[in-house]
This record gives structure tokens, C-alpha cells and sequence, in this order.
């Protein structure tokens, strides 16, 4: 622009049109950023979330996601709701049933403590379990998903009688121990795991009891490993990788 | 021409120690406190930050005639939030793990002092060349300090160095230094230490300069 130095109105003009060029092309930059990064980023959290379902259900090699339409389990692809409303049927290679993957969360030592758990089919036993996100202190209370013991309480544990913490040796079936140093980390899991059991194990015995289990077989075409809703920004439990918003 | 060459190594290098941004400088002290916590985490921190430091000054040293100066902080301010925006993402798609452990700390590159402050101070008035050397020497220095400040909270505070354990079964980990508190008490005693060292180093140059009679340094 040849504005005539000293006019205050080319002045004017002269500082506009340079933030308005220089906004211009940062949202161009960043569109072309989001575009060539998303498809990475979105296969990223799908395989965290795979990752984790897998690894709380042994043996699983097939997923299907149910979700809670308000009276009933469904398959997933049509209720795209919530994902707090959804769990996750495992499948083994000869399509018998493993279990549940079930997503729970609840209040930890300084923030919610969000997790995902493998239940049987039966809902009677904790096949393993998850922390997909928790701040709790580094060191003490992280211990819930670094210390290997404890997480290996979780596998077999029986939740009928409700899961106890134990301080010391907890020999029944349905106790486990507290990590030194982070007892309320520890109390915070096993509520979380009682809570979220009272909610959904009334459903999946619901499901049980229907004459046949929805996906075994009958919707061979999709597999539905992949959940519909989990874009970026999507309500993945915990966030995994998770955008803030 | 040839005044800029000799230039280039003394601005690439004057980052690292003589004007390092954290221990000279002072400047980006919140993620040199909020995400030391690993050896790692103040790498990756690093880079992103060096990156960032790096594109703003090759665009701002490049535009720095065409910027008016009246908006040229919000002008810095978009290009340097840009380079924040590309960073995250790509952190986001290439180290999910990382990104997942200090996801607020990326955006928040954006208000880092040390990249605002080489826009300003020195690619707003200074050739290309000479400001690339310039932000780079920065970014080496800024993510030499993190990694610093990061091996001491992590060995202290965890018992490990980039997730190897160094000590033996029995080590107790002094957690505080890996709570925020200890970014603290590690950044004062470094800060401490530094400032020792650079009073000892300019007492001795100025001994020697009197006791043979030189010019100081």
C-alpha cells in the first residue's frame, strides 16, 4: 500500500490489514497443522483406549461396544452417546465371550481418578484393571498405576462381597492390598470399583439373561472395534491424549 | 557482510551460558519449574520450545521491516502462537505419551518470556541469519537448564535417570524434589551455585589482571 506517510488514516489502515494478513495465515498454518496431524492423533487414541480394553480383558481379540440406551445393552453404533454409558464386550479368536471392559471414575486424592476394568461375563470377578488418567501425587498415589503389585490385585479379584482394602495381607478373594504411603489412592480405586459395579453389573446380568448376547455373531459385517464417537475431542474416557479444551 | 559473520558464533553461542535464558535471564521460569519433573519431560519441553523460538524469529527478523511498530507485539503474539499450535499438534501425533503428560504446559509455551523476548530484543532488529543463531543458541541453552533442573528432581526425587534406575533396591526417593516444591529448591540451589561460580571465574580474571598488570579480561 502506498499510503501517504503521516495520513492517519492510511496509518490506521496499514495496522489493520497487517494483523488481519498475519491472522490470515496463522489459521491457515494451523488448519493445514490440524488436517495433516489428525488422522495420527485420532489412531493414537484409539490405540490407547484398544490398548487399555485389551489389556484389562486377556485374550481378547475382538471388541464390541454396548451402551446403555436408558432400559437395555445395545450394540454401540447406534447410541452415540456418552461414552461413560458405554462398556466394551472382548471376544476371544473363537468368539466365546471374555468379559466387560467397563470405564469408571471417581474422586481421587487431588483429582477424579478415571479407569477402565475387565469384568466377566458373569459380572462375579475383576479380570484386571486400568488407570487411564489421575494426578495423584507423584511417587505415593501414582503407585495405582505404576506399582505392578497392586495392579496385580485386580486380576481375579472377586466382587461379591463388595471388594475390601486391605492394610497388610489381605488373603480373602475379595480383598486387596493398600499401598503404603497411599492408602486414600488405594480406598479411592476400590470405591470406584464398587461404585461402578453397583451401576453396571445389574445391566450385564440384564444382558445375560436375553435370550442371545447382542454381536455374538449376529452382525458379522462390523466388527466394531472402533468406537464411532471417538474423535478428537470426543469423550473419551479419561482424555486419553485427549485434547484440552 | 563480514560483520555479520563474525557475529553468528558469539550470538549462537552467548545462549548456552553467558546469557542463558533460565540461569542469566531468569526469563521462562514456569515450565522451568512445572514440568522438570523428568529428564524427559524437560527434553521434550525443550525442543518444542527451541522449535517455536526458532520459526518465530526466522519469520519476525524476516517481516521485521514490514511490521509496524505499533502492532508489532500482537503480530509477534500470533506468530509465535501459531508455531505453539503446529508444536502441540505435532506432539500430539508423534509422542502421544509425553504430550499426554504435560498437555497444558505446550499451549502455555505461547506466554513463555524467552520467546517474546527474543522477538523483541533481538529479531525485530537484527538480520535472518544472525537471529536464527540467536534463538537457537536460546533454545539450546533454555533446554540444557530443563534437562539440568530435571536430572536432579528425577535421580533425587525418583531414583531414576530417563526411567534407569540408578541407585540400588534400598534407595528411598526424596519425593518432595519431584513435587512442585522442589522445583523450587532445585532452581534456587542452581541459581545459588551459578551465581557463586560467576563471582569466583570474574575475581580471579580481575586478580590476574592486577598481578600482571593487563587489562581486565
Amino acid at each position: 500500500m502506498s499510503a501517504a506517510p503521516g495520513s492517519p488514516r492510511s496509518e490506521v489502515l496499514r495496522l489493520v490489514a497487517t494483523l488481519t494478513i498475519a491472522g490470515l495465515f496463522s489459521g491457515l498454518s494451523i488448519v493445514i497443522a490440524y488436517r495433516a496431524t489428525l488422522p495420527r492423533i485420532q489412531a493414537n487414541q484409539r490405540a490407547a483406549l484398544e490398548r487399555a480394553v485389551f489389556e484389562v480383558l486377556p485374550d481378547t481379540v475382538r471388541l464390541e461396544r454396548l451402551t446403555w440406551n436408558g432400559t437395555a445393552l445395545a450394540a454401540g453404533a447406534a447410541g452415540q452417546g456418552k461414552l461413560d454409558e458405554s462398556i466394551f464386550a472382548g471376544y476371544t479368536a473363537e468368539n466365546s465371550l471374555v468379559g466387560y471392559a467397563v470405564p469408571g471414575s471417581g474422586a481421587g486424592f487431588q483429582d477424579t481418578i478415571k479407569l477402565i476394568y475387565g469384568l466377566d461375563p458373569s459380572g462375579a470377578r475383576v479380570l484386571g484393571m486400568k488407570v487411564l488418567e489421575s494426578r495423584e501425587t507423584p511417587g505415593l498415589g501414582d503407585k495405582i498405576y505404576r506399582d505392578t503389585k497392586f495392579i496385580g490385585e485386580f486380576r481375579e479379584l472377586v466382587v461379591e462381597p463388595l471388594i475390601e482394602l486391605i492394610k497388610g495381607h489381605g488373603e480373602a478373594a475379595n480383598q486387596v492390598d493398600a499401598i503404603t504411603g497411599a492408602t486414600i489412592s488405594s480406598r479411592a480405586v476400590v470405591k470406584i470399583l464398587n461404585q461402578t459395579n453397583a451401576i453396571w453389573r445389574p445391566r450385564i446380568a440384564a444382558l445375560a439373561a436375553q435370550p442371545r448376547l447382542p454381536g455374538s455373531g449376529t452382525d458379522p459385517a462390523n466388527p466394531a472395534a472402533v468406537p464411532p464417537d471417538l474423535e478428537r475431542g470426543g469423550p473419551i474416557p479419561g482424555g486419553l491424549a485427549g485434547e484440552k479444551p | 557482510m563480514s560483520a555479520e559473520k563474525s557475529r553468528f558464533v558469539p550470538e549462537l553461542t552467548k545462549g548456552i551460558f553467558r546469557e542463558n535464558p533460565t540461569f542469566v535471564q531468569v526469563l521462562g521460569m514456569c515450565p522451568a519449574l512445572a514440568v522438570t519433573n523428568s529428564v524427559m519431560n524437560g527434553i521434550v519441553m525443550g525442543i518444542a520450545t527451541t522449535f517455536v523460538l526458532v520459526m518465530s524469529s526466522l519469520m519476525i527478523s524476516t517481516l521485521r521491516k514490514v511490521i509496524p511498530s505499533q502492532v508489532r507485539i500482537s503480530t509477534y503474539v500470533v506468530v509465535i502462537a501459531t508455531f505453539v499450535t503446529v508444536a502441540d499438534f505435532t506432539l500430539q501425533a508423534l509422542l502421544p505419551a509425553a504430550h499426554h503428560e504435560m498437555a497444558a504446559f505446550i499451549a502455555l509455551i505461547v506466554v513463555n518470556c524467552v520467546i517474546l523476548g527474543r522477538a523483541e530484543a533481538f529479531a525485530s532488529k537484527n538480520p535472518i541469519l544472525l537471529s536464527i543463531a540467536d534463538a537457537f543458541g536460546m533454545g539450546v541453552g533454555f533446554t540444557l537448564a530443563l534437562v539440568l533442573i530435571g536430572s536432579v528432581r528425577e535421580v533425587l526425587g525418583n531414583g531414576t535417570f530417563l526411567g534407569h534406575q540408578v541407585f540400588g533396591p534400598h534407595f528411598e526417593p526424596w519425593v518432595v524434589m519431584i513435587l512442585p516444591p522442589g522445583g523450587f529448591f532445585v532452581l534456587g540451589v542452581l541459581l545459588l551455585g551459578l551465581a557463586k561460580l560467576a563471582e569466583v571465574r570474574s575475581r580471579a580474571s580481575q586478580r590476574r589482571s592486577q598481578t600482571t598488570g593487563g587489562e581486565p579480561r
